[in-house]
């Protein structure tokens, strides 16, 4: 296995002499050792939060959607802020595991694993709304275009609704193929590590026999250049036909063209923040701060400032086309957002979203793990309220004055909001205790190149360093 | 004795030892059973194939079967006929005519029946008929299936029979012959020609008798005045059609003044017709439908009123009476000036309980020789007198009165001195309250006479003064009733049922035409119009003492009836309470209206909160002594500043459902059946939560939503300027908005193709189609907690929006005035205070339901194709395929699709009629009632346009235009909504689709609607 050569200037992706075997360990730790009194609070609370919201859904579909806080004229309202929110924050996996696979940015390979769980974990959120947000989700069936004796019924193709089914339908599927391609290896590992039969037999099933013959490296590295080629448009293509369900609507502050790649940034955006979010705990208690070093949240700050920036580019550009265009019912809509009664959630996005990543353009900011942190978290619920913001300040002034009115959440809104974070938090927490939480076989493809003591060891041996 | 007889079985028992009889007696089975023989013989046992354990499961199952078999299946409750009556066909509705009058309201109306039960009602169209139905005409239907009604006679609250009461009731009245004591009949006014002929008859056989008329909402003055001049206890019946200036003094002739059934003929001239419309001025106190309609409207105490009216009456008769100096004179003075250049084509009306002011009425209308005022075929639906009401009261605490019978009347409830009354009643021997509920009255009486709905009843009505009408029966009556009327002949000692007595009272006043004909049409329209004429009266003294009044000391309260209750009494009909009030859009609640003014200066205040309802203050109103407390305080633009408004009808408790057990009862002020009184306001602690279903109350500058322009405009400018295309840019150059299309067309040359006109002009926001939408499409209520958060399911509604500013157009003015988002001109603070409705606001309507847009930007996002376009334009709605995304209700412009946001029906949680037997009696069976989690919307009533089609197609002809309608376009009496085919030129809807008034609502959306507004002009 071949390093190439490395930039002097460049900083080393692993550090902490770390050889071989030490990555093994790291890696297998978690799950080889047991769970502390932290794992078990935060899961506690977690699968609390998770039973709530599974309370909520049930009470929700027994009763009917009128025990959520929508009325005649804001007909979406917090499920599908969560749904787009959750749908976002899965962008950073793809656009991490795969896109920097095709850029070839090696320190993608401490974060990708992860990123992508939380990818296909925060997929699993979002798809859960378009169902429970139906008025008949037993009937939730009907939208996929199945052969059914209804008589001649098709689904309708010209609906934003039906793209969504199939552009989060392929999404989920792609990512988790592409995220357990990259497990094999590593399931592999544990498994020969195993010394309880039972954990071998699992692991064993789960790396679908892999050998770690030359073949299956080889059919190894193509499936995921593959795959990584497949999974690229959709990092643009999910969010792409998501911003569509607003974007070829008739309704003032949807309607408009802009939404695509602002979608997308923010998507990317809100992904890298709850990466942060999540890596920072994890490097802490899973002792992986060798792998997840400073620089890769430095990075990662970049991302999210320079998405940040995007983004807040995307909301002044919407305020000046709507003064631009002359149509009074758009440029009323944008007045409103910004000043009228939620002018309150407005001004949070703006100062979650545009104002708060800026500070990452300091980098004793950007290189601080308490406020990357603290960034991390205010940019998603910034990026919640900007989706809230898109969904209910338009609906609830729209056209006709007579219909305008408020929306106020109920607690089964609020709890099967937070049942979802608990959810998310559930699988996470279980997939930290039981998958290779870094992908260690990848990490060891460039420990011989960026790890910290190899570097130091070739900056050593200048003249004799060997291949 | 019995017991000993001894039954022979054989001659061998003659034998006392006869062992045969021994061995029989010891031995029951004659011959042996081959147990042995079964059980032994072992060679076939064995070889059967039914082995012990199989005969365990036979023994088994027959006994399982046996059991689940004695189990009671669901019982379906569906009765087929015996004997099939050869008119009712299954699935074809019959229709009857009929004609209502419960005191308060009246109409002639055609019943549709289906199956046998009354399900709606609408307009009886025979020529010569003008009385249509208001929306609580059109709710009455569902009032006859009210599960809270009185289904059998109770006698001192116990359940008892006709025989009974009938036995009591003579004894009473026989017992009051002999001491001389009072018989009084207490009733509602009747103008039925054979109840008054048998209360004469009742009368003359019981010298004690008298009868005493009681409107629980007094036109005493205007019935005194007109006695006083015309000799006859009548209303004018008024023909606004005629008029060219209508000026109104505090009445509310749109609504419910001396009878209301005012806006068809007033309709009628406010459509431009040759460049020519009435023009209509009003001065008012509280804002009313009147006032909403107004060219201008005057805000203006009632006392100020007065002295309008005799300025008034000074110009048009020249007279000199002194009068006080008012606000807003010059405009008065000047109404008077053209109001007597009008001559006879204007006319002055009047609101005002004062007989002064009546009288005045009378001598200006006189005077202007008006011809919108006449006095032929006077109104006969108001009798009622407050001084006779007042001494029967009287009358009663000193005991003179032996024997009370009221029909039609819940003076309990109704009357401001209810207390007396009631002191009174425990002084009258026998009372008896003739009632369709178990009301306040009915529990006190002695006997709760239980009386039929009028769709259950027969009945002659005498609306005005020449005209005829029968009431007939529709249904079998569905309780233990009796009529008022059966009861009279059977104490006056008549065999004869009242079917046959009224034939015979008919037959004297429909000379030359048959007893069925007449019952079919439902009237008889007499060539003859018997009218009467004046005597001399001093209108000059009634104008000195009417100057010379004096006005309320503190607040002037006005009261007033409402749209959706009137009177109060079908409080328990819950499409009535969910009936949002035209004006103030609140619905399941009455409450003060006060100008903003006032509200200030008191601290009372409205606000949307989060959830989008409306809350307001409370308020302790304290009236002569009375004080309410926690009175919802609505600030009302347009309030009369030093007045405050508040309706009757509500606060009813007995015999209603607890969800209708809303609002507060303002008859308590109702003192000396004065609308108008001395109150005081003081802000009480808390907050009301109103169900109001429209929190905006502007229109924000957006004109394209309801155009208007003036009269002058209209006849003098191009269309083009006041009736503006949105216009868009086409390759740099500007086309209209309409031309550009991204869709290619269907052909719609052939078959139907449905449109909806709506003219905003003839819209008086009368609600009437409101409630004719509910009852034809199964509507469901949802209750007061769910409108207040949005949730309203109405599919048809009625917008109304005030001006920001003075009028409308200033309103668009200012908004293309803006200049940068800053400053006084500036958009931000200008939209905010565009928010804010004006002082004295001008009012507009626009009814609004699915547009059924040709591009409609609903079927395009329905994942499930739930709703797509029909052939003859309707945007359909499959509820059966829907799955509930509520995407179509975001994306269409008009939001007017409605969601099922719980189960509405059977659900104890929605404890409206459709959660009962009874009351679900009053579903359309042609239209299904929606299950949770599906979105519903205006259809163009599609069942009744393909139930036109079909018949026309059995018939083998082409259909006539006028036969295809919806429910709103029927209920429309003002004709603002006009239903038809534009596939068929010459129909009247393509010719209004072709005027130049016609526009389409948010037309630069490009959505194509099929529902045409028509520009309003007023004439300013």
């Amino acid at each position: 296995m071949s390093s190439h050569y490395e930039a002097p200037i460049r900083k080393p992706l692993v550090i902490g002499d770390k050889t071989f075997h030490d990555v093994t360990v790291d890696v297998a730790a978690p799950v080889e050792g047991k769970a502390n009194k932290h794992w078990w609070t935060v899961f506690s609370i977690a699968l609390a939060a998770f039973l709530w919201g599974l309370g909520c859904i049930i009470y929700t579909i027994s009763t009917g959607i009128g025990t959520w806080g929508l009325n005649k004229t804001v007909g979406w309202a917090w499920d599908i802020t969560n749904f787009v929110w959750w749908v976002g924050i899965g962008h950073a996996g793809t656009l991490i595991s795969a896109v920097l696979l095709l850029f070839r940015q090696r320190w993608r390979m401490a974060i990708n694993r992860s990123a992508e769980a939380m990818t296909i974990f925060s997929v699993i959120q979002a798809g859960l709304f378009p169902i429970i947000h139906m008025g008949r989700p037993w009937l939730a069936y009907w939208v996929l275009p199945i052969p059914n004796q209804f008589g001649s019924l098709w689904v309708n193709f010209n609906s934003p609704l039906l793209w969504d089914v199939f552009a989060i339908s392929t999404y989920l599927s792609v990512s988790l193929v592409f995220w357990w391609t990259g497990l094999l290896p590593d399931f592999a590992m544990i498994r020969d590590r195993a010394v309880n039969p039972f954990t071998k037999r699992i692991y064993s099933i789960l790396s679908f026999g892999w050998s770690g013959r030359a073949k299956d490296w080889q059919r190894f590295e193509e499936v995921s250049l593959v795959l990584a080629g497949l999974a690229t448009p959709l990092v643009l293509s999910v969010h792409t036909i998501v911003s569509m369900d607003f974007a070829t609507s008739v309704i003032p502050g949807w309607h408009t063209t802009i939404f695509p790649p602002y979608f997308v940034a923010g998507a990317v955006f809100s992904g890298f923040a709850m990466v942060n979010t999540l890596l920072i705990i994890m490097r802490k208690v899973s002792n992986l701060e060798a792998y997840i070093t400073i620089q890769h949240i430095e990075l990662m700050n970049i991302v999210i400032m320079i998405t940040g920036s995007i983004v807040g580019v995307a909301y002044i550009t919407e305020l000046f086309i709507a003064w631009y265009s002359g149509v009074e019912y758009e440029q009323y809509a944008f007045l409103n957002r910004a000043t009228g009664p939620y002018w309150w959630a407005y001004w949070s996005m703006m100062t979650c979203n545009v104002f708060s990543p800026q500070f990452m353009w300091f980098k004793k900011l950007r290189t601080s793990i308490m406020f990357s942190f603290i960034i991390s978290i205010v940019v998603n619920i910034g990026m919640w309220f900007e989706r809230f913001v898109i969904i209910v300040t338009s609906l609830h002034r729209d056209y006709l004055p007579s219909s305008w009115t408020m929306f106020s959440p109920t607690f089964v809104d609020i709890g099967i909001f937070i049942g979802t974070i608990g959810f998310f938090f559930v699988l996470f927490l279980l997939y930290a205790r039981t998958f290779p939480v870094i992908a260690q076989a990848e990490v060891k493809t460039i420990l011989k190149a960026t790890g910290e003591n190899y570097i130091r060891e070739r900056k050593e041996n200048k003249d004799s360093h060997h291949e | 004795m019995s017991s000993n007889k001894k039954y022979w079985k054989s001659v061998e028992e003659l034998n006392e030892n006869s062992s045969i009889v021994e061995t029989l007696r010891n031995n029951e089975f004659v011959e042996e059973i081959p147990t042995d023989e079964f059980l032994g013989d072992k060679a076939s046992l064995s070889s059967s194939s039914t082995t012990r354990r199989d005969f365990l499961k036979y023994v088994g199952f027959t006994t399982a079967a046996a059991s689940f078999a004695a189990c009671e299946g669901p019982v379906h409750k569906s009765i087929p006929y015996v004997l099939q009556p050869e008119q009712i066909i299954p699935g074809v509705a019959d229709y009857y005519a009929t004609t209502v009058f419960d005191g308060y309201d009246f109409a002639n109306l055609l019943v549709k029946t289906r199956e046998g039960r009354p399900i709606k009602i609408d307009n009886n169209t025979i020529s010569g008929v003008k009385f249509t139905a208001n929306a609580r005409t059109h709710a009455s239907v569902l009032s006859l299936y009210d599960s809270m009604r009185l289904k059998e006679p109770k006698i001192s609250g116990k359940n008892a029979t006709w025989a009974e009461v009938d036995l009591k009731v003579k004894a009473s009245l026989a017992e009051a012959k002999s001491k001389g004591g009072q018989v009084v009949l207490l009733t509602n006014t009747l103008a039925s020609p054979s109840t008054e002929k048998l209360i004469a008859e009742f009368i003359a056989l019981n010298p004690t008798a008298k009868h005493v008329i009681y409107d629980a909402v007094s036109e005493s003055a205007a019935l005194d005045a007109f006695e006083t001049v015309y000799g006859e206890r009548a209303l004018v019946d008024y023909d606004f059609s005629k008029a060219a200036l209508i000026v109104s003094v505090g009445a509310d002739f749109l609504g419910d003044w001396q009878g209301g059934n005012y806006s068809a003929g007033y309709a009628q001239g406010r459509i431009p017709k040759n460049g020519k419309m009435s023009r209509h001025l009003q001065l008012e106190a509280n804002l009313t439908l009147s006032g909403a309609a107004a060219d201008k409207r005057v805000p203006m105490s009632t006392a100020n009123q007065k002295q309008a009216l005799v300025k008034i009456y000074n110009t048009i008769t020249n007279s000199a009476v002194a009068t006080n100096k008012i606000d807003n004179e010059e405009v008065v003075l000047k109404a008077a000036q053209q109001l007597k250049a009008a001559g006879s084509n204007g006319v002055l009306v009047c609101g005002i309980q004062d007989k002064n002011a009546q009288l005045l009425v009378l001598a200006i209308n006189q005077a202007l020789a008006s011809q919108a005022f006449t006095t032929s075929g006077t109104r006969q639906i108001r009798k009622g007198s407050n001084e006779k009401v007042a001494q029967l009261v009287k009358d009663m605490n000193t005991g003179s009165v032996h024997t009370l019978i009221m029909s039609g009347v819940n003076p309990v409830y109704a009357l401001p001195n209810s207390a007396e009354f009631v002191s009174g009643l425990k002084k009258v021997n026998t009372s008896v309250a003739f009632s369709l509920k178990e009301d306040e009255t009915a529990l006190v009486t002695t006997i709760a006479a239980a009386t039929p709905h009028y769709l259950e009843s027969w009945g002659d009505v005498s609306i005005t003064k020449g005209a005829y009408a029968l009431t007939q029966p529709t249904i079998r009556p569905l309780f233990n009733t009796k009529q008022f009327q059966e009861a009279l002949l059977s104490w006056n000692g008549n065999p004869a049922k009242y079917y046959d007595y009224l034939k015979a009272t008919a037959s004297t006043f429909i000379s030359g035409a048959t007893w069925n004909k007449v019952l079919q049409d439902g009237v008889f329209v007499s060539a003859i119009i018997p009218s009467v004429s004046a005597t001399l009266a001093n209108y000059s003294a009634a104008a000195n003492a009417l100057a010379q009044s004096k006005a309320v000391s503190g607040l002037e309260l006005n009261l007033y009836t409402k749209t959706s209750l009137g009177d109060g009494q079908q409080a328990n009909n819950p499409w009535l309470q969910e009936l949002p009030d035209p004006i103030t859009r609140v619905s399941w609640d009455n409450y003060v209206t006060v100008s903003r003014a006032d509200a200030d200066k008191n601290g009372l205040t409205n606000e949307i909160v989060a959830n989008g309802g409306l809350n307001g203050s409370y308020a302790t109103l304290t009236v002569n002594g009375i004080t309410l407390e926690n009175v919802p305080v609505i600030v009302q633009p347009g309030q009369a500043v030093g007045t405050i408004g508040l309706a009757l009808g509500y606060g009813k408790k007995a015999a209603l459902k607890e969800e209708m057990q809303v609002g507060i009862n303002a008859y308590a002020l109702y003192k000396g059946f004065n609308n108008v009184q001395s109150a005081t306001i003081v802000k009480g602690a808390g907050e009301h939560e109103f169900a109001c279903v429209q929190g905006q109350k502007t229109l924000m500058g957006r004109g394209d939503i309801i155009k208007e322009t003036t009269l002058e405009i209209f006849n003098t400018k191009d269309a083009k300027e006041w009736n503006e295309v949105p216009m868009v840019s086409l390759d740099h150059k500007e086309v209209a908005a309409t031309s550009v299309d991204l869709w290619d067309s269907f052909d719609r040359s052939t078959g139907h193709h449905f449109n909806l006109s709506i003219d905003l002009n003839a819209c008086t926001g009368c609600g009437a189609c409101i409630i004719a939408c509910h009852a034809e499409n199964n509507v469901p209520v949802v209750g007061k907690s769910e409108v207040r958060r949005s949730r309203d399911m109405h599919w048809l509604r009625i917008d109304r929006y005030y001006s920001s500013e003075t009028t409308f157009a200033e309103d668009n003015e200012k908004k293309e005035n803006f200049d940068g988002l800053f400053g006084d001109k500036g958009s931000l603070g200008g939209f905010g205070q565009m928010e804010k409705a004006a002082d004295n606001p001008q009012v507009s309507f626009q009814p609004v339901m699915c547009q059924h847009c040709n591009h409609a930007p609903c079927e395009t996002v329905c994942p499930v194709a739930a709703t797509s376009h029909g052939r003859q334009g309707q945007n359909q709605m499959a509820y059966n395929r829907c799955v509930g995304t509520r995407y179509c209700a975001n994306n269409c412009p008009y939001k007017v699709r409605r969601f099922n946001w719980f189960l509405y029906n059977k659900n104890s949680e929605f404890d409206f009629h459709m959660n009962d037997d009874l009351g679900r009696m009053v579903l359309n069976p042609d239209v299904n009632v929606r299950s949770r989690g599906v979105m519903e919307k205006c259809s163009m009533c599609i069942q009744m346009t393909q139930a036109t089609i079909l018949k026309a197609k059995n018939e083998g002809r082409v259909i006539k235009d006028g036969e295809f309608q919806t429910a709103c376009s029927n209920a429309c009496s003002n004709g603002a909504l006009k239903f038809g085919d534009v596939n068929d030129k010459e129909s009247q809807v393509a010719k209004l689709g072709e005027d130049d008034r016609m526009y389409h609502l948010l037309e630069h959306v490009g959505t194509k609607p099929n529902v045409i507004y028509h520009v309003k002009v007023r004439n300013t």
